[in-house]
Order: C-alpha cells, then structure tokens, then sequence
C-alpha cells in the first residue's frame, strides 16, 4: 500500500467514526453514579482518586512540558549539571505518602461499608452455571422458589441477520425480581468454574466460585432495571451470560412472589398429569428456544452442539434421548438438564425435538415418563 | 580461545552452538521479535471481531484462545526474552566483562525457548483447540473443564520458565563475579542495577508458576485435587499461587524498562540522571513490595475484610516508589539541552504513557473502586498503557539507542520518527477508549458486547491496526540499517551518551572487554 493509500484509508475510516458518533444515542466516558447509597459513595471515591491523579499528573507533565519546549539544545539551550538533592528526594517520597494517606481513609470505610452485609431481610443464593444464572429464593418456611436466567437475545442478532434490539446481550429471560428499599442479600457460588456477578448501577461486583458461599448485598432505592454482566472469564460463552435484576415495589414484589409459588405448584400439579402434544409441543418450542437454541440451532441444524434435525438419537430409542438430556454427554458442552429443568420441562422439549425440525416421530413423552425414567 | 582475532563461526552452526553473548543476544532478539508479531496477529484477530457488535469472523471459542494465545505469548514471548536478549548484549559491556558468566547455559537458555513456544503454538491445530481460559488460567476452567491440549501448555510454560531461570542465574553470576575492577555496585549503570533486581525476582517467583502448573498437572491427570472443592481443594487457592507469581511478573517485565529508559533519557538531556542512589532504592523498594501485594488481583474473591485491607494499603505504597521514579526522569530532563531522537522520543513516550497507567493503577488499588473496576476494559486500559507503552516502547527505544554500536549503522533517523508518532497515536487511539468503555461497563475477555460500546470499540480497533501497522515500518528500518545504512564509526554514537559500551569500537567487535577496562574511581555511574 503506498502511502498516499493508508492517508485515504485513515482519512475514510475516521469520517465513518465521526458520523457513526454522531448518530449513536449515548458513548458514556465515565462511571455511572450508583443508584444505590453504596454505588453513589463507590463513584465519589472514584472521581476522588481520578481527580487528584489529574492534578498530580498536570504539575508532572507541565514541567516535563515545559523543558521539552524551553530546554532544547536545538535553541542552544546549556545543560545544567545539577543532580542528586537528599532535600527534594524527601519531599517527593512524603508528599505522595501524605496523599494515599488522604485516600486510604474514605476507601477504608466504603470498604468497611461493602462487607457489612448483616440484618438482610431477603436471602437470594446466586449459582453460576456455564452460561446462565440459577435464583434461589431462600424461604424460612423451606418454599424455596428457583429458576434459572438465561440469555434471551436470539440467535439472528448475534450473527447479524436480524437488526440487534437497544438491550442486546443485555436481556434474560427470567430477571431476579427484588423489592425496592430492602436489604437483600445475595449468596454467591458456582457450579462448575468461576464467574462473578456485576451489577454496575448497584455496585456490586462478587465472584461466584464453586465450592464457596461469597456474600454481596444491596438496598435499591429506586424501581427499574438493572443490567450487568458476568465478569470472570468462563469458557466459550462468558460474554453470554447476562445480570438482570428487576426492582419493583413492595406490593409487586409480593404479587410476584405468590405467582411464583402458584406455578411451581402447578407444575407439581402437572408432573402427574397427561399433558396433550400440543401443549407439550408449545411448551417445549419456548424451552428449546431458551435453553438449546445456542447450540443447536434455531432450526435444529446443530452448531456447538449437534444437530437435532434426523439425529440418530433423537428418532431412535426414548431411553438414549432422555439420557443425553437429563445426564448430559460428560467432556463437551452438552450439560445434564436433568437438575436444571423440571420433569415437565424435559418432557416438552424431548417431545419438541422428536417432533419438530421434520423429525415427526409422533411420540409424546409426559412428565410421568421422565420420572419413571429417572427412577431407573 | 587465546587468539584474539578470532571471530565468530561459519553458517548455522555459529547460532546453535555459539556461547558469545553477542550473538545469543542477538537471537533473542529476533525471536522475540518473531513472537511480538506472532501475539500481534492474534490481537489483530481479536480486534477484528471486536469491531462491531456481533459475532462476524471467529466462534466465541476460538476468540477465547485468540486472548490467551495473544497475552502468553506477549508475556512470555516476546516482551521477556527481548529485555533477556537486551541483558545478553549490554550486561557484559556495560560492566566491563568479556562474557556472561555462565556461557554454555547461556545457550541452552535461548534454545529452550524456540521448541516451547512451537509446542504452545502447535496446540491450535489440536482437538478441541489451543488453550481458552486467559493468560491467567484461572482453574478450575483450566484443569477439569480445558481442552487436551492444557497439558502441552503446562510443558510448554516448564520449558518458558528453565529458560528464564537459567537466564537469571547467568545475569546474577555475571553481575557479581564479572564487573571489571573499580565497578561497584554503586557505579553500575541503572541498565544493570534492574536486570540485577528483575533476576532475583524471577529466580524467586518462577518455580512458584511451575509449582502452580505442576498442581494443575496432578489434577489432570494424577486424580488430585488441589483446585476442586468437589475433592476438597480450593479454587481460590490457584489464584493465590497464580498472582504470587504474577505481580512481581508484572515488575520483571517493567524493572528492566525503567533501566533503559534511565540510560537514555540523561544521554539525550546531556546531564546526569538525577538522583541514582534514590533510583536504586526505588528499584529495590519495588521489588520488594511487589512480594505482598498480589492478592489486589483477586478483590472480589471474598477475602475476609482485613486481608483486603492488607493488601490495599501496601499496593498504595507501591505508589511512592514509582513517583520517585517519575520524579527523577522529570527532574533529569529539566535544564538539560534536550534533543529528541527517536530512541529520546520513545522514552519520553514511555514517560507520558506510563505515567499514566501508573496513575490507572493507583485507581486499581483502592478496593471498594476496583470493584467496578475489576475484570472490566479499564483493567485492560491499564495493563496495556504500563507493558505496551512502558516495556514494548521502552525496548523500542533501545533497539534505536544500540542499534548503531551493535551493527556500526546508523538507522534512518525520519523513518523512525515517523514509527514513533504512527506509534504513538495507534497506541492512544486504541487504547484510551478502553478507559471509557470499562468505566462504563464493558467486561473484559468477551467476544462480542452491547450496542452501547460499539463506537469506542470501533475505534479501540482502528487504532490497533495503526500501531500494528507500524511495526512493519519498524522491522523494515532495522533490516535496511543492517544491509545498508550509513556507516558510524564514532565509539560514542550520542554525543551525550555516557557509559563503557561507548568506548569500545563501533561495530562493537565479537569479542569485547578480554582484558578489564580501567575505571576511573572519581568518574561517578554512569
Ligand atoms: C452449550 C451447548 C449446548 C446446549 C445449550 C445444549 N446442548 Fe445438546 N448437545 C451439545 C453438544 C456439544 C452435543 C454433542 C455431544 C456429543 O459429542 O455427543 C449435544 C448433543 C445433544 C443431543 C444428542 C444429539 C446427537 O445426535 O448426538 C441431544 C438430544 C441434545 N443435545 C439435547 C439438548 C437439549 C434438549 C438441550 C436444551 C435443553 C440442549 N441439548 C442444549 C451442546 C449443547
Ligand atoms: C503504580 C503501580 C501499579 C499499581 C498500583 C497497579 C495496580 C494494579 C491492580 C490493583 C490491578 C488489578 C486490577 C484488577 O484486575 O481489578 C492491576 C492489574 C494489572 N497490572 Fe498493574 N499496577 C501497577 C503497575 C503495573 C505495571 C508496571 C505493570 C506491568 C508492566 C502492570 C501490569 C498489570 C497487569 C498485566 C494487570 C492485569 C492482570 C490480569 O488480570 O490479566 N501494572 N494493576
Ligand atoms: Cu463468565
Ligand atoms: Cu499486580
């Protein structure tokens, strides 16, 4: 390339930036100040810091400056000759200690402030799983509700054959649903490698790990919702798994919690009925497309995983499929579903995969079968 | 070897079995050279996907290997060896010494690095792909849920760390054994006194990486169970051994940067460095106190609230030192008569850039701050402002500085000028908008990211091609120097350039220093 050439290429690409900034809605520079009392005292300690490196870095880089312009030899400037100074050695070594000293205190207390996680009147056990996060809802009386939150961009946005909507990757498809004006404890932990969990706005950032119970806490004053994500690298799909925390009223947070309860005891209910394929089908196409489509395909045309569509598996023997599913194929990314779906769950979506993408096996599999199954 | 004409050895042979420390030097730095394009061809992919939002060019997967790849090699390949390469050259000539100590293992040093790296680079064309889990290797993703090829990178990072261990070694012995009469250690050029410092440190931290890949190897393979809490292990613990190598690493890739840019910054200001004995100090302080500050990598592994205390305040303190640093080169160039060949302008970039990752680093190390901070592209904007436009430039600027006593030519004074400032530019272009993107939410390690960092990252990446592109303008000043450059025959090609390898002849002959130069006791360091 000549270098008349690069100049175009540069020159095009920095007008392409240009008019893309000015078309973008927002290219935030800075932290964002916490909506929580600990996200907004985390954000004053930041710009503490940050502004008295400015000021530190403006007198270093004035005097360097400065002799750069002034002290040439270029302008026959003559070389001083002056060096070591035990005087100005100590100045410079206690002057900056006096400064840290000047920081460690409020960091000292913010600090103090984020381990307290005492007196939460709501205990929520987070679990990270490759790649989505598992809500357990700690409950006195042991009516613990639990689901899991995945990923719920589609497919089509991420390759880029569908115009991506202003929360890509940033969307669940179940959120964590907390009550404002409450303290609420999360309890982190893993269960296969490390991941940690990111709420910018709440100022909390905790590593789940496995094998360990971390603690992190939060009291949001305002309604809304909150997105993050994980950030502790864990495999092929960490920029995948996304934080959404709802916060919603005390009334709400009630309402919600009780539709909650009243589906997890449908599906108690329905684990001993005989469902009808079209419910079963209608079922399982949402659970495919939430839990599966990542791997295998929209259409069943495999991916990560293999395909669905004409697989040997899933036309053949009920026992093989159901195994694969529930135990998951050990050494690759096919997990076992069998502790994180419910036997409904995996009766839907066996029965969609032997179903849709032409495979039109026929068969139903009620919630019945995969018990029996599990059962030996 | 009495002859003392005699040179060095025809074909190949010359570079396997060669024990002189000019040529092993030489090697070193062209392989890490090879490396520093080889790591950059990873980032070069990387950026690429980056470029907007959506997968477009890799798999999720891949881009992960791409990252880890990119950061190993980098680290260990490129930036490493070239300071090793650089100690192999000057240590000698700087002190006064025919040789480095240890001649023979010096050799095996370098040629242990080449079959490493091959096996690193060869796990991309195994099954399940090359290593996914970051430079940090954090377990248990690197022990029971990494690819196959983990236990060719556990080999491969043994054979890295021989390397840099027998290397130490040799650059202890020498500097201790080798300095010609009249060479104390206190009129050692600042080059030495941090290559001295940067050795211990190494000799002291590499077998606790080996030990950690070790423990990795056992789990593996051997049915232990030090990193699974299923077995009753610890995952936190791998962290723990990780980061007690891994910042006093940090150190050994800008201690032996600090002394070079201490050797040029006062011969193109035409006055003595400042305060030498305090910038000795400084350099041991350092080390010192990057031994029990590791654990600020690790902030929200839920630490009990006195160790994050700990390790807060003596990673703020490390703050003193590295301004006295600053302080010092400041204070050398005020009032000097300063002129600004590449090799000074690429010093002084390093002053201004690193300047400023120190000053991220700092934000780094207040606790409940690094919470938002951690793991996120502000991370990224830190590291990269402190190794690439701390160590890489500063290594830049010596290639330029030595090149004229090594080959007895001098480079192309405008072409590199124009690397600096392509350089320098490319560099802010692409990495100080990661400042932005991690303060405003951008986790690090993704393969794709939402819509409201797209136009950072867009630029992130054209800067990186800018920067990446330079290099070649780099490599091709270097080449032409070596097959035609103007011919310098000065001893002392700066005229403000102080120290004993500007009175040997230029080219610098084969075989320098066979009979002790005599040092002049007033004559300060140099
Ligand atoms: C993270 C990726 C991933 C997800 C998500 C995933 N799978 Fe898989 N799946 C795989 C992989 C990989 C295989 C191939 C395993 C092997 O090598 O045998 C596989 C294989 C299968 C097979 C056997 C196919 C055959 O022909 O061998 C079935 C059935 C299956 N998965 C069902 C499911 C169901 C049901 C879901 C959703 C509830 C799901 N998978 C979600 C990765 C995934
Ligand atoms: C003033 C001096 C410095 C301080 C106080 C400092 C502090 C820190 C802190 C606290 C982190 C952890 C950030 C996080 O992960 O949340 C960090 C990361 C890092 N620093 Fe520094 N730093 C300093 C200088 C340096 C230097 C000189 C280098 C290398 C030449 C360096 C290289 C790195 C690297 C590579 C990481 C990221 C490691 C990773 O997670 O991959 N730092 N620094
Ligand atoms: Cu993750
Ligand atoms: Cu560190």
């Amino acid at each position: 390339m000549s270098f008349k050439k690069i100049v175009q290429a540069v020159a095009s690409a920095t007008l392409a930036l240009a008019s893309n900034f000015t078309a973008a809605q927002e290219n935030q520079l800075n932290m964002a100040r916490g909506v929580t009392e600990l996200g907004s005292e985390i954000y004053d300690l930041h710009m503490l810091i940050l502004w008295i490196c400015v000021v530190i870095g403006l007198v270093v880089f004035g005097v360097m400056f400065y002799s750069i312009i002034f002290h040439r030899k270029s302008k026959g400037y003559k070389p001083a000759n002056f060096h070591e100074s035990t005087k100005v050695e100590i100045a410079w070594t206690v002057v900056p200690f006096l400064i840290l000293i000047g920081m460690a205190v409020p960091a000292t207390s913010t600090l103090l402030e984020v381990y307290n996680s005492d007196d939460a009147e709501i205990d929520i056990l987070v679990t990270g799983y490759q790649w989505k996060w598992k809500y357990e809802y700690l409950d006195e009386d042991g009516e613990n509700i639990s689901f899991f939150s995945n990923l719920s961009t589609p497919q089509s946005e991420i390759y880029n054959t569908q115009e991506k909507n202003p929360n890509y990757l940033l969307e669940v498809d179940e959120p964590v649903v907390i009550p404002v004006n409450t303290k609420v404890r999360f309890l982190l932990t893993a269960n296969d490698v490390i991941h940690s969990w990111w709420m910018p706005e709440l100022g909390v950032k905790k590593d789940a790990i496995p094998g360990f119970i971390n603690e992190a806490w939060t009291i949001v004053p305002q309604e809304g919702v909150y997105r993050g994500q994980c950030t502790e690298l864990c495999g092929a799909y960490h920029g995948f798994m996304p934080v959404v925390v709802h916060a919603v009223s005390q009334a709400e947070y009630d309402e919600w919690l009780s539709a909650k309860r009243a589906d997890a005891e449908a599906q108690v209910a329905m684990a001993s009925m005989d469902l009808s394929l079209d419910d079963l089908m209608s079922k399982g196409e949402s659970i495919y497309s939430g839990q599966c489509v990542a791997c295998h395909g929209a259409n069943g045309e495999g991916g990560v995983g293999k395909p669905i569509a004409g697989s040997a598996i899933v036309l053949g023997d009920l026992t093989k499929h159901l195994g694969v599913t529930t135990k998951g194929v050990p050494g690759t990314a096919m997990q076992a579903f069998g502790s994180q779906l419910s036997d409904v769950d995996i009766a839907a979506v066996v029965t969609y995969q032997r179903n849709a993408f032409g495979n039109n096996t026929g068969d139903i599999v009620q919630p019945s079968d995969v018990v029996s199954y599990k059962n030996g | 070897m009495g002859d003392h004409s005699h040179g060095p050895a025809k074909g190949l042979s010359r570079w396997l079995f060669t024990t002189n420390h000019k040529d092993i030097g030489t090697m070193y730095l062209w392989f890490s050279f090879a490396m520093f394009i080889l790591g950059g061809a990873f980032a070069m992919i990387i950026r690429a996907e980056l470029f907007q939002p959506g997968m477009q060019l890799v798999e999720p997967g891949f881009f992960n290997q791409m990252t880890t790849l990119h950061g190993l090699v980098m680290v260990f390949g490129a930036i490493m060896p070239s300071f090793v390469g650089l100690a192999n050259w000057m240590i000698p000539m700087m002190i006064g010494a025919p040789d480095m100590a240890l001649p023979r293992m010096n050799n095996w040093s370098f040629w242990i690095l080449p079959p490493g790296f091959l096996m690193l680079a060869s796990t991309l064309f195994m099954e399940g792909g090359a290593p996914a889990f970051g430079w940090t290797f954090y377990a248990p993703l690197s022990t029971t849920y990494a690819a196959p090829s983990v236990t060719f990178f556990i080999f491969a990072i043994h054979a890295l760390g021989i390397s840099s261990i027998m290397g130490s070694i040799n650059i202890i012995a020498t500097v201790m054994n080798m300095r010609a009469p009249g060479m104390t250690y206190m009129k050692m050029p600042l080059f030495v006194w941090t290559w001295l410092i940067t050795a211990f440190l190494l000799v002291a931290v590499m077998p606790v990486l080996a030990g950690a890949v070790t423990m990795m190897l056992m789990d593996i393979h051997f049915g232990t169970s030090f990193f699974s809490a299923a077995g009753g292990g610890d995952p936190v613990l791998f962290q723990h051994i990780f980061w007690f190598f891994g910042h006093p690493e940090v150190y050994i890739i800008i201690l032996p940067a600090f002394g070079v840019v201490s050797q040029i910054i006062p011969a193109f200001s035409r006055k003595p460095l400042f305060g030498y004995a305090s910038m000795v100090y400084a350099t041991a302080a350092i080390a010192f106190l990057s031994f029990i500050v590791w654990a600020h990598h690790m902030y929200t592994v839920g630490m009990p609230v006195a160790g994050e205390l700990f390790f807060m305040y003596a990673t703020m303190l490390i703050a003193v030192p590295t301004g006295v640093k600053v302080f010092n080169w400041v204070t050398t160039m005020w009032q000097g008569a300063l002129s600004f060949e590449t090799p000074m302008l690429f010093s002084i970039g390093f002053l201004v850039l690193f300047t400023i990752g120190g000053f991220t680093g700092l934000m780094l190390s207040i606790a409940p701050a690094d919470f938002q901070y951690h793991d996120t592209y502000f991370v990224v904007a830190h590291f990269h402002y402190v190794m690439v436009a701390g160590a890489v430039f500063s290594m830049t600027a010596a290639v330029y500085y030595w090149l004229p006593k090594w080959t007895g030519k001098m480079y192309n004074e405008s072409m590199g000028k124009i690397h600096f400032w392509i350089s320098f530019v490319g560099f802010n272009i692409a990495f100080f908008p990661q400042h932005f993107v991690g303060l405003a939410g951008m986790p690090r390690r993704i393969p794709d990211y939402a819509l409201q960092f797209a136009d950072f990252n867009m630029m992130s990446s054209i800067g990186a091609f800018i920067y990446g592109a330079s290099q070649i303008l780099f490599l091709y000043n270097v080449v032409a120097t070596i097959v035609g450059g103007k011919t310098v025959s000065d001893e002392k090609v700066w005229d403000g350039a102080e120290g004993l390898e500007w009175t040997v002849a230029t080219p610098a002959p084969y075989h320098t220093f066979e009979v002790p130069p005599k040092i002049d006791p007033a004559h300060a360091h140099s």
